[in-house]
């Protein structure tokens, strides 16, 4: 392109002067052969034959000076653009040699200093690697775990986390949880939180210190994790082992995993009505979800959420205790009986909604929504039995679509059941590449093709996708668990497959004032039960709370175990109001067996105990 | 007395602590401690330290995560009569690469055990804080650990 530009703005004045010349020169040789009226010059040469060649030569020779003037500089300029490619070309080859010069795996040397990296581009972009060994699609929470699962195994790795958020990874419960019980006016800014026992934490898994700069991930002597935030991975070159990010930028990579999460769901019938609605509704996922959320919520009288599943019943539960305070109306509708209508079985989804209804919140139960309009400075919900709910803002928390956008491109297998990448039981989708967190549809061994959208899960299949990366090939064996608290008194720890259509045993007992997540938090010191199962800092021992007096609870449901049944094998145990069973739930799904009488497995829980 | 109801294909039972107290009949199948797909706890059943551990927190992969590695190491291959007593150097660094971090590696100076020669010195007490983690997924005790020493 440039030469061709450069040599035709050299050629063209040249060219036009030429071809003038040339058209002079034919006319007086009397070449042309269309009869083009002579033009007779006023001040043109008159003159004999002799005149007639001695301007003929001078002509000519203006001609050839002119032509050979054009030539030198044309090749000049060339010269000096193949100089200039070769100059880019060569850098981008000193440091890519620079990488592969490290040897991966566990016997990897210090790499030398990049010199080259140093030096300054004539690009205002900061510099990008162009080559990570590692490649993380996404950075929440199931990327984390594998950046920390790889650095544990593979000395010196250097890890590229891509992610289209603008903040470093951080955990998602919180956000619909503890953020909102915390007594701190700047939570929206600080994004910490003081645990049950004091103890404060920020949401983000790390400080920004503990990452390096994507510049230096290329020199870096003992690896590190890099992210590079605000930028989305719009195409994936398989055979080539590359990407393509969203501003063109290329990189490629040895091994990657695809960590993209999901988009969270809106009904159809608020996208298709119009800009009023849509500025007033919210799906929440993300921290600027959170943070607008609380705004909306210390700013309108009438909040209505869609959804009755965990993330609709924990954000119903939250701004409900903001109701008391604030005069705020929470609703929360859904088109099944209760709340978590799809986990729990009927009898516990009921007790579950009157709890929830508890907490503040108006339940409209069965509620399927027909319509949505902005009329005289109100959202009108129509319901198809012709219901109409009156509300200043809603929040759709109707699900999550996984984001497989990557499929196509990089001709990955997407699941049609259950959505997400189709990946074996190892975590894998083809060669090099990995998925891991709500994106990945994966085959577990025990329970069959799932996908499984909780954050203990993402933790994980993260870190088994970190190992696998680094040549471990073991298969999804760990199960996840999952929790849920309803406010102070009700919650729950779960793990396997709960659906509620599956047939259920549910063993209780009565519960006692100590039967709550406020008092398991205390007891283990584990601060909040986001971390009681996952990784993260000890906590030092903390005293037992002082004995609490003995309430009996009205309703019969104050702690016990749910098993789920499939042909009579346990695939699913919720532990109600129980805390820190979880292994010997982890062991009889894992066991797999047909147990003749479940009340017997209950005793294992000891469920009378603290 | 324990009842049972039947609430369409959810059965639901009520037990007393009596009713509990008899031991329980139900089979469990044996754990092999050698299953190579458990989730090991910090030391692996060939005697090396699992980095990957859960209970190790970002140690062994954070910026310093090299310096503590060979710390460790050093500390659980030692075999001389003062466990890690030769390991000086290495507790060193790592303590040197902590401290230009503090934000990650919170210098908890009141904390820790007096610093003691033998023992490798405050970052291993420092260490041993953080990996007498309440992990219930991690099979290893914290206390198989014979870093909680000293």
């Amino acid at each position: 392109m440039l030469t061709c530009r450069a040599l035709w703005k050299k050629l063209a004045p040249l060219a036009r002067a030429s071809s003038t010349v040339c058209r002079q020169n034919v006319r007086r040789a009397g070449r042309t052969p269309l009869c083009v009226p002579v033009a007779h010059m006023s001040t043109g040469p008159v003159g004999g034959g002799g005149d007639n060649l001695k301007y003929a030569l001078l002509v000519g020779a203006a001609f050839v000076g002119g032509l050979t003037y054009a030539v030198i500089t044309v090749k000049g300029d060339q010269e000096r653009h193949r100089e200039r490619m070769a100059a880019i070309a060569s850098r981008k080859q000193k440091s890519a040699s620079q990488i592969h010069t490290e040897p991966l795996g566990e016997l990897s040397p210090a790499a030398a200093p990049d010199a080259e990296a140093a030096a300054p581009t004539a690009d205002s972009k900061p510099s990008l690697p162009s080559h990570a060994p590692y490649l993380l699609i996404g950075g929440g929470t199931a990327s984390f775990a594998a950046a920390r699962s790889i650095r544990a195994r593979d000395p010196g790795a250097k890890v590229l986390i891509i992610t289209d958020e603008p903040d470093l990874p951080y955990m998602r419960p919180p956000l619909s949880k503890e953020l909102w019980f915390s007594d701190d006016p700047s939570v929206t800014e600080t994004l910490r939180f003081k645990q049950w026992n004091g103890k404060e934490r920020s949401i983000y898994f790390q400080p920004p210190s503990f990452y390096i700069d994507t510049e230096e991930l290329r020199s870096a002597e003992n690896g590190g994790v890099a992210v590079l935030t605000g930028r989305k991975v719009v195409h994936m070159d398989v055979r080539g082992n590359k990407v393509k990010l969203d501003d063109d930028m290329e990189i490629s990579y040895d091994k990657c995993l695809i960590a993209t999460g999901g988009v969270p769901r809106n009904l159809q019938v608020i996208e298709r009505a119009g800009e009023e609605v849509m500025k007033r509704t919210t799906v929440f996922r993300k921290i600027d979800d959170f943070k607008s959320l609380d705004k909306v919520s210390r700013n309108t009288q009438s909040i209505t959420i869609i959804g009755g599943g965990f993330l609709g019943s924990e954000l119903a539960c939250a701004l409900g205790r903001r109701s008391t305070e604030s005069g705020l109306e929470v609703i929360q509708m859904f088109p099944e009986k209760g709340n978590m209508g799809k986990v729990l079985p009927e009898y516990l989804s009921n007790w579950t909604t009157e709890k929830v209804k508890k907490e503040g919140v108006k339940v409209i139960r069965e509620a399927v929504v027909k319509s949505v309009s902005y009329k005289d400075d109100k959202l009108e919900i129509k319901l198809k039995d012709g219901r109409v709910v009156r509300t200043d803002h809603i929040v759709a928390a109707v699900g999550l679509e996984p984001n497989v956008d990557l499929a196509k491109s990089a001709g990955l297998e997407v699941d049609s059941d259950f959505g997400g990448y189709r990946v074996n039981a190892e975590l894998q989708a083809r060669s090099n590449i990995w998925v891991a967190g709500d994106a990945a549809c994966f085959y577990d061994i025990r329970l069959g093709r799932r996908r499984v959208e909780h954050h203990d899960h993402a933790v994980v299949s993260g870190r088994l996708a970190g190992e696998n990366m680094t040549g471990a090939n073991k298969p999804y064996w760990h199960q996840s668990m999952f929790w849920s608290d309803l406010g102070p008194d009700v919650g729950y720890e779960a793990i396997g497959i709960v659906d509620s259509s599956l047939p259920t045993v549910g063993v209780f007992a009565k519960a006692t004032a100590k039967d709550t997540p406020k008092a398991a938090t205390e007891e283990s010191g584990t601060g909040i039960r986001s971390e009681s199962e996952t990784e993260e800092t000890a906590t030092s021992a903390v005293a037992p709370a002082a004995p609490a007096p003995v309430v009996e609870h009205r309703d019969e449901y104050g702690k016990g175990v749910i098993f789920y049944l499939r042909e009579k094998v346990v695939v699913g145990i919720i532990l109600w109001n129980v805390f820190n069973r979880m292994p010997i739930a982890r062991k009889i799904i894992k066991d797999g067996e047909e147990h003749a009488d479940l009340n017997e497995v209950a005793k294992l829980f000891n469920i009378h105990e603290d | 007395m324990s009842y049972c109801k039947q609430e369409g294909k959810d059965r639901i039972i009520f037990v007393t602590k009596e009713d509990h107290e008899t031991p329980s009949n139900a089979e469990l199948i044996a754990d092999d401690p050698d299953d190579p797909y458990e989730e090991q706890g910090l030391i692996l059943p060939n005697g090396e330290i699992n980095w990957n551990c859960p209970c190790l927190g970002g140690m062994a992969s954070g910026p310093c995560g090299s310096q503590f590695k060979e710390a460790f190491s050093c500390f659980h291959y030692s075999q001389e009569e003062v466990k890690g007593s030769e390991c000086l150097e290495q507790f060193r660094s790592m303590q040197e690469c902590m401290q230009r971090y503090p934000d990650l590696y919170p210098q908890e100076e009141d904390k820790e055990n007096p610093p003691s020669a033998e023992s490798g010195g405050s970052p291993a007490a420092d260490g041993s804080v953080l990996l007498s983690e309440n992990d219930s997924s991690s099979v290893a005790s914290p206390d198989s650990v014979s870093a909680a020493d000293g």
